[in-house]
């Protein structure tokens, strides 16, 4: 264990730091404040920007349009980024999942010609999965691709696609051998949303706004080169994607906790609780340190995932972990801003008197979504069981 | 930069598994739990030799001279294997306050002995409030003479010298000294044995300030977090054996999910207990601004989580867990005395607030 930064670790922090210092965005609390529709394009504009100094993905090979650099340090990125409160970049899904799987399985073709845009955020990806018959056991779904003249045609439905609205890309999961046992029968396609035979239309979500979308897929031609991976392996190429999501995305959101939970410290030294500030309530004292502590946990626990991917080569199925703790906590988290805030924590962004322009409003009805998506926190569970701790397989 | 363990950190590790499972199986816990003392001479012997009695400290008094973290991985096999008798006491706890506190001289006399196994040590610290705050403690020596009481004195019966915590110092007591009583009190973990000690104008020689307790109190805390996340992963991993065994309506309880997701929550709170002590032990070695905080962490969430996990450790054993016979149950005592030792989740989490949510704390830290 060695948590010393090595010569070259300094180097690259340093460097960071300094681009970074002089290239956030002085206008980027507000960023924050308006609906991701809204707030998207400035988004990409600033991964654009990351991507032209060469931090878009500082993990990936050099050859990739990455710097090579170790995940410890695609973990000092990230605090970097945190400490000037940097916001996070547009294309979430490409970057933190999809890309890493194209890397995996791709061609060197398909390499070539899809990594250089989902860093400069030219191309937004989204991740097809989810259909209406197929949640949890994803594994069930059926959309259908059958192969003709070098092309495949799809047909069928994609639901609670993230980021769907503004997709270009999507990785998508299809069933190619409607003979074969559930898990053998699917491939992963890499499809382009302008694709005719595409229709996306919004899912409004329970905080009014529309993240996520459905997608129906009607005789829509996807070349054959199009696989990665693969033919009828695409249960293998989904689960990196999925190991990817559980494992390592919750690094990106330890900018955004922390930041959440240094506000609340904030915030309950200006809230009045039982006629003090609400930071010198014992109650609250007590759980804004805990919060405080599972919130350094979190970076932890991500901090020794990655060294254990680094150690194995790939994200195994303990990242389950990572994805339940960042989940849970923050419904923990959110509960407290409420409990701090009162009855100024429902205030949305719209009214006068809402703290922080609503976003505490907001974050309580998002983090609900956070114990489904990416896998439910029973799934998580039972991954563990299943293939952590070896217990016998309840499905 | 790397969190994971080196090769010589593993091989400790292993070696420390082998060790205590040739060495303290469980019979041998239990047979020891029901002496008075949980002491046993032989194995104390064979804690010595492997270098054990003196991990963390200079090679020129006797010690092995490593760090931290090998303390803590130690800790951890230790905790694993239940390890009953003083050397949590000794050598953790007391060692490490000489080894902070005393003279060079002071240092010969009384740490070489306890790194060579020769002579053991305990701290007396909590009084009758049961408080572990430093500010609540009362007894004060007068002209090197202790009067009062100390309570929760862990294996104090086999203890040579006693370290006193006192208002105006730490003091080193003769455990044979005139004027004093040793008297078991009866806790719940039946591995460590706890007493009380009364002092009638007893002679004590002052070690030093007790401003130096904080950094071996902490290195205490972290070693005793990390042996609470050893006892957990024996706790998952005694309980999950069972779940793939023991059958009902047909198949192995561990095919129902609400028994896997007890498991998983188990190595949920495990890992990440594991993951706060780590950072702990390494903050402390490497004299981190955070470390005070870290070991707060740590604290904290082991003390909760070993908890947690013991009583779903039990619950999953149904009514074989409530047995005598079964194991878990003291692994269960031993985390509930464990949780309330240097202070439980309630103490750690109003010391965490006061280093990050108290505004001249803030400041101070951005200074
Ligand atoms: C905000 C958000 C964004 C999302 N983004 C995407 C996306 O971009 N792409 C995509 O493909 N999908 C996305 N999803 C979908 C998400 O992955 C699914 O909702 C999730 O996997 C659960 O599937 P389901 O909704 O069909 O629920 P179901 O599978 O029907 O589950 C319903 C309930 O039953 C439980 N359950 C089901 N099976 C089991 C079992 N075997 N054991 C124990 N409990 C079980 C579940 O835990 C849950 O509580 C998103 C979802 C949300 C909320």
């Amino acid at each position: 264990m060695d948590l010393n930064l090595t010569p070259e670790d300094l180097a690259f922090r340093d460097e960071f730091r300094a681009w970074l210092q002089a290239n956030v965005p002085k206008d980027r609390a507000e960023w924050r404040e308006k609906p991701l529709e809204e707030s998207f394009p400035y988004l990409r504009a600033w991964q654009r920007k990351l991507h032209e100094g060469g931090w878009a993905a500082v993990s990936w090979p050099k050859e990739y349009g990455g710097r090579g650099a170790t995940l410890m340090q695609q973990a000092m990125f990230w605090e970097e980024m945190a400490r000037l409160e940097a916001p996070p970049m547009a294309n979430a899904l490409g970057l933190g999942l999809i890309g890493p799987t194209i890397i995996a399985y791709g061609t060197g073709a398909q390499k070539k010609r899809f990594i250089p845009k989902i860093l400069s955020a030219e191309e937004i990806w989204c991740q097809g999965f989810s259909e209406p018959n197929a949640g949890s056991d994803l594994a069930a779904l059926q959309t259908e691709a059958r192969l003709e003249d070098g092309h495949y045609i799809v047909n069928g439905q994609k639901v609670w696609t993230s980021y769907g609205w503004v997709g270009d890309w999507c990785e998508l999961v299809v069933r190619t051998d409607p003979t074969a046992p559930k898990h053998k029968g699917l491939t992963v396609l890499l499809v382009d949303m302008k694709s005719p035979g595409v229709a996306v239309r919004p899912l409004r979500q329970m905080t009014g706004e529309s993240e996520f979308n459905e997608i129906f897929l009607r005789d829509v031609h996807v070349p054959a080169e199009n696989v990665l991976g693969k033919v009828n392996d695409g249960w293998n190429v989904a689960v990196s994607t999925l190991m990817h999501e559980r494992g390592a995305y919750g690094a990106r959101l330890i900018l955004i906790f922390k930041r959440n939970i240094n506000r609340l410290i904030e915030l309950s030294r200006v809230t009045e609780h039982n006629g003090r500030p609400a930071s010198q309530d014992p109650v609250l004292r007590q759980k804004l340190a805990q919060c405080y502590a599972e919130v350094e946990i979190m970076r932890l626990n991500q901090l020794r995932a990655f060294s254990r991917i680094t150690a194995a080569g790939a994200p195994g199925p303990e990242g389950s972990i990572q994805k339940l703790f960042w989940s849970e906590l923050n419904q923990r988290l959110q509960q407290l801003a409420q409990e701090l805030l009162g009855p100024y924590g429902q205030l949305a962004g719209g009214d006068a008197r809402a703290i922080d322009k609503g976003i505490w409003s907001y974050g309580y009805l998002r983090s609900r979504g956070n114990t489904i998506e990416a896998g439910t926190s029973e799934v998580q569970r039972n991954i563990i069981g299943h293939f952590v701790l070896g217990l016998p397989r309840s499905y | 930069m790397q969190f994971g363990l080196n090769e010589n950190q593993e091989f400790l590790r292993d070696s420390a598994r082998k060790f205590f499972a040739g060495e303290c199986p469980i019979a041998e816990v239990r047979r020891l739990m029901e002496t008075d003392t949980a002491f046993d001479a032989k194995l104390w012997a064979k804690l010595a030799e492997q270098g054990y009695t003196g991990i963390i400290f200079p090679e020129e008094l006797g010690g092995v001279g490593l760090g931290i973290v090998e303390l803590i991985l130690l800790m951890e096999e230790a905790g694993r294997a239940l390890l009953p008798g003083p050397f949590f006491s000794s050598v953790v706890m007391a060692g490490a306050l000489v080894d902070a506190l005393a003279t060079k001289d002071q240092k010969k006399k009384h740490l070489a002995p306890i790194c060579r196994g020769e002579r053991r040590s305990t701290v007396a610290f909590l009084e009758a409030e049961g408080s572990w705050d430093l500010a609540d403690v009362r007894l004060t020596a007068i002209d090197d003479r202790l009067q009062g009481e100390k309570l929760f004195v862990p294996d104090a019966a086999v203890a040579d010298w006693i370290l006193v915590v006192a208002r105006n110092g730490v003091f080193l007591v003769d455990s044979k000294a005139p004027g004093i009583r040793v008297e078991p009190m009866h806790g719940m973990d039946l591995t460590r044995k706890l007493y009380s000690l009364q002092f009638d104008n007893t002679p004590a020689e002052k070690l030093g300030e007790t401003t130096a307790l904080s950094r071996p109190r902490a290195i205490a805390t972290a070693a005793l977090a990390a042996e609470m996340v050893g006892g957990m992963h024996r706790t998952l991993d005694i309980t999950v054996e069972y779940a793939k065994t023991r059958k009902q309506f047909g198949k192995p309880i561990g095919i129902f999910q609400a028994v896997q997701h007890q498991c998983a929550d188990m190595y949920l709170e495990t890992e990440s207990a594991r993951s706060a002590v780590y950072y702990a032990a390494w903050a402390l070695e490497h004299h981190a601004p955070d470390a005070a905080a870290a070991v707060s962490i740590a604290k904290l969430y082991a003390s909760d989580a070993s908890r947690t996990v013991s009583n779903r450790g039990i619950q999953v054993h149904g009514g074989m867990g409530f047995t005598w016979e079964n194991d878990l149950h003291l692994y269960y005592r031993r985390a509930k005395a464990s949780e309330t030792m240097f202070g439980d989740a309630t103490f750690h989490r109003e010391r965490l607030a006061r280093l990050t949510i108290d505004v001249e704390a803030l400041s101070a830290q951005r200074a």
